[in-house]
């Protein structure tokens, strides 16, 4: 029995290597840096141009107030003469707003001034769009470079990592990892590129152009920045945990209804349909629950953020009045004030959203990397040797292999096969009977000892020139989502469709695939709706013929092939065979008995190895195994089993 | 498909988003009324130069935006808790309705499909739902708010916003429509890669075997590119799309600024009145990029609706029971001229299917792969229902009977030995939950697993992983076939259910089980010949229709179908062989296979 493994699970994501990781995803951007530096030039020109048009607008709002302040007061009069009036009737406060302005008593609004003032603004809005359009679509190049990257070296990655790599990690996992992880960094470094320091900037610039108008002022609306990023912090805080529990929750979910309708006709055949819904119910009121924390949690920071932000707008506004009261601002500063903390507070909650998305990022991005960082396997000789002439000779040359240290699984094999011959397999179920083909095709590297391929020690060739001395059965039979005739020809991309069709009758596919409406082009889909197990079995079957190889790799097991097809397998494998070393995981009786070796695995490893006779006359495991075999057909009173296999 | 999902489906929360709205709208009120209150500000305290009146309006501001936050959170709670509801009810509608499905509907779509349907898509179109409370509905109701209080202000400056929300929906609705598309293309060519990767990793023995890689490599490179060129268009249409909203709306601002300065300067229009219209400026531009924001989404999820629909849209092909009978009226089994054909096919899978079981005889069904065995037997499930003829179980047509009945009448054994996540124990309790320990042991030791589960650290309450991967093949299936026993059905169907066990284990197991059948009726389907010579009648399948039906050594004389399954399973002689003695129990030779074949036609 295989228990699941608990030191294979992924590790929890420690906090302490966040810092490293988000140093390495800025890494990622290094060979664009004279891109991301213009860009940050262009975001930041766009930002400091775009900050000015207030103050610009304000101005002119001082021009227009002046207007209208110039025209209450008695033309043919200076200024002063008129503040000083003002004073002397009592209007104390109005004369200390109007003096906040360039009043000229009797004259209206200087609509010319307004007019250039506006015109100016406009200039700058339109030259700060610009450059924040360019920033934008800079960015955009920028990023889809960098995952373009990302996704290459991914995948680069996947062909060096050792075979031990896949068969550790669950392929729901890794692919999560190449594709959702990948997407997530996309979306996040396009949303966040560049705004990150541009937000910072813009805060900056306008912060500077507020101490500027008020420094009172910009103290009001500083007072709100930390209130607001702790309210932001607090509630990310509060969130994180419930956004964990309504993954978690879905996981659940998932797993359930996964298993639910994988069980589909036993869920409904034993009655188990009320109990299946009772149990989605739960683990759907669970989703609900969390997910209405999580939304609720996440969704409260906005109005939050908003409030403060008010807050800010309001304080402003009051101590903006009572200081233009006091003639100590003008009208139009309040107003590019009013303007400001309104523009002020979008950034800061933006920083505190990007902070959040960072988080994310940097939690994929630590997958990623650790995909990208795991050992690969041993590189390829840079001198690689090949065999004169492949005739099919193998030779085992004690071999010693392990898949944990503690637990060898074979010990100091040696074997010699001679061209043509063929070897059997046998043993129960978690023996480790596919080892022996994973270490002949180099999935994996044997830890100690040497495999020869015609004398030469396979480690010193390259690992596609001994793989394409072999031809490979394995027992799920993986078909790629393309026609039959291209998963024929998968190992042979050149080969005609004669050469195919050749392959395809040797193997009985040609049969059933003439049933088939569109033939050898008929598309095979991801569920296998249009090709049965069997069926697609022997289609990996003709995929193996049709490259010819000199040494075959064969999984015998065709529970899912009906006998009669089994049959005519067994022939097409036969004349495949002829004339070709074979390494059978073999099942049937027939087949061992013929073999020229029999190699006899237990849990622990290689038990025996011989003939036929030799290993009956041994009296060991095999003899055993042979027994049982014989011992039931004495009382088969009853309905028989299998005569025929192991 | 999305508005027709989100009608039916929030219906029943009419009343709940009718409160978010209201929330939403004082929200909103609160929202617009603090720049009038900026202006009463300016315009009373200000230019009047009264500081009392600066201070008061300040006290009622503060008081507003209090009710404001108030009011967005409660309305964020709600559309939490409504998009959230809404999403667990339509994964429950979806559940059951795939439960309701016969195997044919769920073969159709594939179980990762349904799942995907179940989970994601329905999180798709709950996301959106969540987003489209917060932001799409409180939009329409700020610009229209905005223009409200913009036209008390000043009717002619008004003019202006009402000349910017065209402007910007104008401006939103072309740049949208033109970059939707390439979103959804985006979109599917991302599931393309995904589909690649998923290959290439499940693969990654036969890409490594057959020495591929390099091909792989190409083939992903090529769809990484156009992903690329796909995306990069998408990106850069969404960086475009901010700096022009943000150009109109500063235009807007200077236009604003520069008409009321006409209008100040005519007299028709206070001071105060011009920080009021910027403020609600910017109160428009924030709600119409926010819906910016989830007009992205909805692409994705219109998709994502549209494939939740497509399950939902999907009726069983294996209706309900019409009366709901529960006969009692025995246990035999009856097919009758059964036919089966699936909807469109030219061929029937079954023709012409005449078979009677009776009460306590074991019939066994064989027959090539695809010769209709098992859909045999799923008509008796009512996974399918037949096209033609009847089956009937105790007389009674199956499509009349309660299925729960019937399930509990009729217990099977299916081709793969799927086991659920838990423990040995609540696996062997699916079908009866109310079993004892001792009658699992029991069950146990008929189907010969007594042993290895008594080695189990925790026996009975070993843990199962999902699929029962952490058993070996043959584990899993004597613990599926002890798991029907424990159901105690008048009925037995075995599908091929032996084929992972040994010789020794499943000749114990067939003495063992022979009692526990006795009475029963039983149909058992094999693929070997050894496996049915000795049921009391043999059925050869072939190609849909019966072949043959007898015992064995009649077909044997009579039936060239089962003389040629026969004679290529190299069956050992039939005569019983003696006990003990060196003689090999399996005599045919490799002379004797050669001969077999070469008689083949």
């Amino acid at each position: 029995m295989r228990w699941p493994n608990s030191r294979n699970r992924p590790r929890a994501t420690g906090p302490d290597t966040a810092p490293g990781t988000g140093r390495r995803l800025l890494g990622l951007l290094r060979p664009h840096r004279p891109r991301v530096a213009v860009l940050l030039v262009l975001g930041i020109a766009g930002v400091a141009l775009s900050a000015l048009g207030p103050k610009l607008l304000g101005q002119a709002t001082d021009l227009i107030f002046a207007g209208v302040a110039g025209r209450q007061l008695p033309a043919g009069t200076t200024r002063q003469e008129a503040l000083a009036r003002l004073h002397a009737e009592g209007h104390d406060t109005l004369a200390r707003v109007f003096s906040t302005v360039d009043v000229v008593p009797g004259r209206g609004i200087d609509f010319g001034g307004v007019g250039r003032l506006l015109l100016i603004t406009l200039a700058l809005y339109l030259a700060a769009s610009l450059c924040t359009l360019l920033q934008g679509r800079l960015a955009a190049t920028v990023v889809q470079r960098v995952v373009f990257e990302l996704r290459e070296r991914v995948e680069a990655k996947l062909a060096r990592l050792p075979l031990s790599y896949f068969d550790r990690h669950p392929a729901g996992e890794l692919l999560s990892r190449v594709t959702n992880d990948v997407d997530n960094l996309q979306q996040i470094l396009q949303q966040t590129l560049g705004q990150l320091i541009i937000l910072v900037f813009s805060i900056l610039s306008m912060l500077v152009l507020m101490v500027v108008i008020s420094p009172l002022l910009a103290l009001v609306m500083l007072a709100s920045v930390p209130v607001s990023a702790l309210l932001a912090a607090w509630i990310a805080r509060r969130a994180q945990p419930r956004y964990a529990e309504q993954w978690a929750a879905t996981g659940s979910l998932s797993a359930h209804v996964e298993e639910m309708y994988g069980g589909h006709a036993l869920v409904k055949g034993f009655g188990r349909r009320e109990l299946a819904e009772r149990g989605f119910d739960e683990h759907n009121d669970a989703v609900f629950a969390a997910g209405v924390k999580a939304q609720f949690a996440s969704g409260a920071i906005e109005p939050a953020m908003t409030f403060v932000a008010a807050l800010g707008y309001i304080a402003v506004a009051v101590v903006g009045a009572l200081r233009v009261l006091s003639g100590a601002l003008s009208l139009g500063d309040v107003q590019a004030f009013i303007l400001y903390s309104r523009q002020f507070s979008q950034p800061i909650v933006e920083v505190a959203s990007i902070a959040g998305r960072l988080q994310s990022a940097v939690a994929s991005a630590e997958r990623v990397f650790a995909l990208l960082d795991a050992d690969e396997q041993r590189p390829d000789p840079r001198a690689p040797v090949r065999p004169a002439r492949v005739r099919g000779q193998v030779e085992f040359a004690r071999v010693s292999f392990r898949y944990s240290p503690g637990t060898p699984l074979i010990e100091d094999l040696s074997l010699t096969v001679a061209p043509g011959s063929t070897v059997a397999i046998v043993g129960p179920t978690g023996a480790g009977k596919t080892t022996v083909g994973n270490l002949l095709m180099r999935f994996y590297e044997p830890t100690g000892g040497r495999i020869l391929l015609d004398g030469t020690d396979t480690a010193l060739m390259t690992r596609e020139e001994v793989r394409a001395q072999f031809g490979l059965v394995l027992q799920d039979a993986w078909l790629f989502g393309g026609t039959i005739a291209e998963n024929i020809a998968y190992g042979r991309p050149g080969a005609t469709r004669e050469e195919i069709v050749a392959a395809a009758r040797a193997t009985c596919v040609d049969r059933f695939v003439r049933t088939l409406p569109d033939g050898y082009d008929t598309v095979l889909d991801d569920e296998g709706s249009n090709a049965s197990a069997g069926e697609r079995q022997l289609i990996t079957v003709a995929r193996a013929f049709l490259t010819d190889p000199a040494i075959l790799v064969l999984d015998e097991a065709t529970s899912a092939v009906d006998t009669r097809t089994e049959v005519l397998i067994q022939r097409a494998l036969g004349s495949l065979r002829a004339g070709r070393t074979s390494f059978v995981i073999a099942h049937r009786l027939s087949t061992i008995r013929d073999a020229d070796v029999i190699v006899v695995m237990e849990s622990g490893g290689i038990a025996e190895q011989g003939t036929h006779s030799e290993l009956l006359d041994n009296g060991g495991t095999y003899a055993r195994l042979y027994a049982a075999l014989k011992e039931p057909a004495a009382g088969a009173a009853h309905s028989a089993g299998r005569p025929d296999t192991l | 498909m999305l508005i027709t999902l989100l009608r039916v489906r929030l219906r029943p929360y009419a009343r709940t988003v009718a409160l978010l709205l209201l929330l939403q709208l004082v929200q909103i009120l609160a929202a617009l009324a603090l720049p009038t209150l900026g202006a009463a500000l300016i315009d009373d305290g200000v230019v009047k130069g009264e500081a009392d009146s600066v201070r008061r309006t300040g006290a009622v501001m503060l008081a507003v935006a209090l009710v404001q936050v108030c009011c967005s959170l409660a309305a964020a709670l709600l559309a939490s808790r409504t998009a959230m509801a809404l999403g667990r009810d339509v994964r429950s509608a979806v559940f059951r309705r795939v439960l309701d499905f016969a195997a044919h509907d769920v073969g159709r779509f594939g179980t990762p499909s349904l799942l995907t349907r179940t989970v994601n898509d329905v999180q798709q179109v709950q996301m959106l739902v969540v987003s489209a409370f917060g932001v799409v509905v409180p939009a329409p109701l700020m610009c229209v708010g905005s223009l409200v209080l913009a036209l008390r202000q000043d009717v002619p400056l008004s003019l202006c916003l009402v000349a910017l929300v065209v402007v910007l929906a104008a401006v939103f609705g072309v740049l949208l429509s033109r970059m939707s598309p390439w979103y959804a293309l985006m979109q599917t060519r991302l599931d393309g890669l995904g589909r690649v990767l998923r290959e290439q990793i499940t693969g990654v023995r036969v890409v490594r075997a057959f020495v591929q890689d390099t091909r792989e490599r190409e083939r992903f490179g090529e769809l990484n590119s156009e992903l690329n060129g796909i995306s990069l268009r998408v990106g850069r249409q969404i960086a475009t799309m901010f700096p022009v909203v943000l150009l109109v709306l500063n235009v807007f601002g200077v236009a604003v600024v520069w008409f009321g300065a006409g209008r100040i300067g005519s007299g028709a229009m206070q001071v105060g009145a011009l920080s009021a219209f910027l403020g609600y400026l910017s109160l428009i531009l924030m709600s119409v990029v926010m819906v910016t924001f989830v007009f992205l989404s909805v692409p994705r999820a219109r998709v994502s609706a549209g494939r939740i629909q497509e399950v939902l849209g999907t009726a069983p092909s294996v209706p309900p029971p019409v009366s709901g009978a529960r006969p009692d009226t025995g246990t035999g089994l009856e097919l009758s001229a059964a036919e089966f054909r699936y909807p469109d096919a030219q061929e029937p899978v079954l023709r012409d299917i005449d078979l009677t079981v009776r009460p306590g005889e074991q019939v066994a069904i064989l027959g090539s792969t695809g010769s209709g065995k098992t859909t045999l037997l799923n008509l008796v499930l009512r996974q399918f229902d037949v096209t033609a003829g009847a089956v009937r179980v105790g007389g009674a047509d199956v499509r009349e009977w309660d299925t729960e009945v019937l399930f509990r009448t009729v217990g099977f054994v299916p081709q793969r030995s799927q086991l659920f996540s838990g423990t040995i124990a609540s696996n062997l309790r699916f079908g009866n939950p109310a079993a004892t320990d001792e009658e699992l042991w029991r069950a146990l030791e008929t189907v010969q697993a007594r042993d290895f589960v008594e080695r189990l650290p925790d026996g009975l309450g070993a843990p199962v992983a999902q699929g029962g991967t952490n058993l070996s093949g043959g584990q899993r299936q004597r613990l599926a076939i002890a798991r029907t026993l424990l159901r105690r059905p008048r009925i037995y169907l075995f599908d091929d259910c032996f084929s992972a066990l040994d010789y020794a284990t499943d000749a114990a197991l067939r003495a063992a089980l022979a009692p526990e059948l006795a009475g029963a009726t039983v149909v058992t389907i094999a693929q070997r010949v050894a496996a049915v010579r000795h049921a009391d009648r043999i059925v050869v399948l072939d190609e849909g229709r019966i072949v043959g039906h007898g015992t064995h050594d009649a077909l044997l004389r009579d039936c060239p179908a089962y003389q040629e399954i026969a004679r290529s399973q190299l069956s050992p002689p039939t005569r019983p062989v003696q006990p003990a003695g060196p003689s090999p129990v399996h005599r045919f030779s490799a002379e004797e296979a050669a001969d077999a074949l070469a008689e083949q036609p």
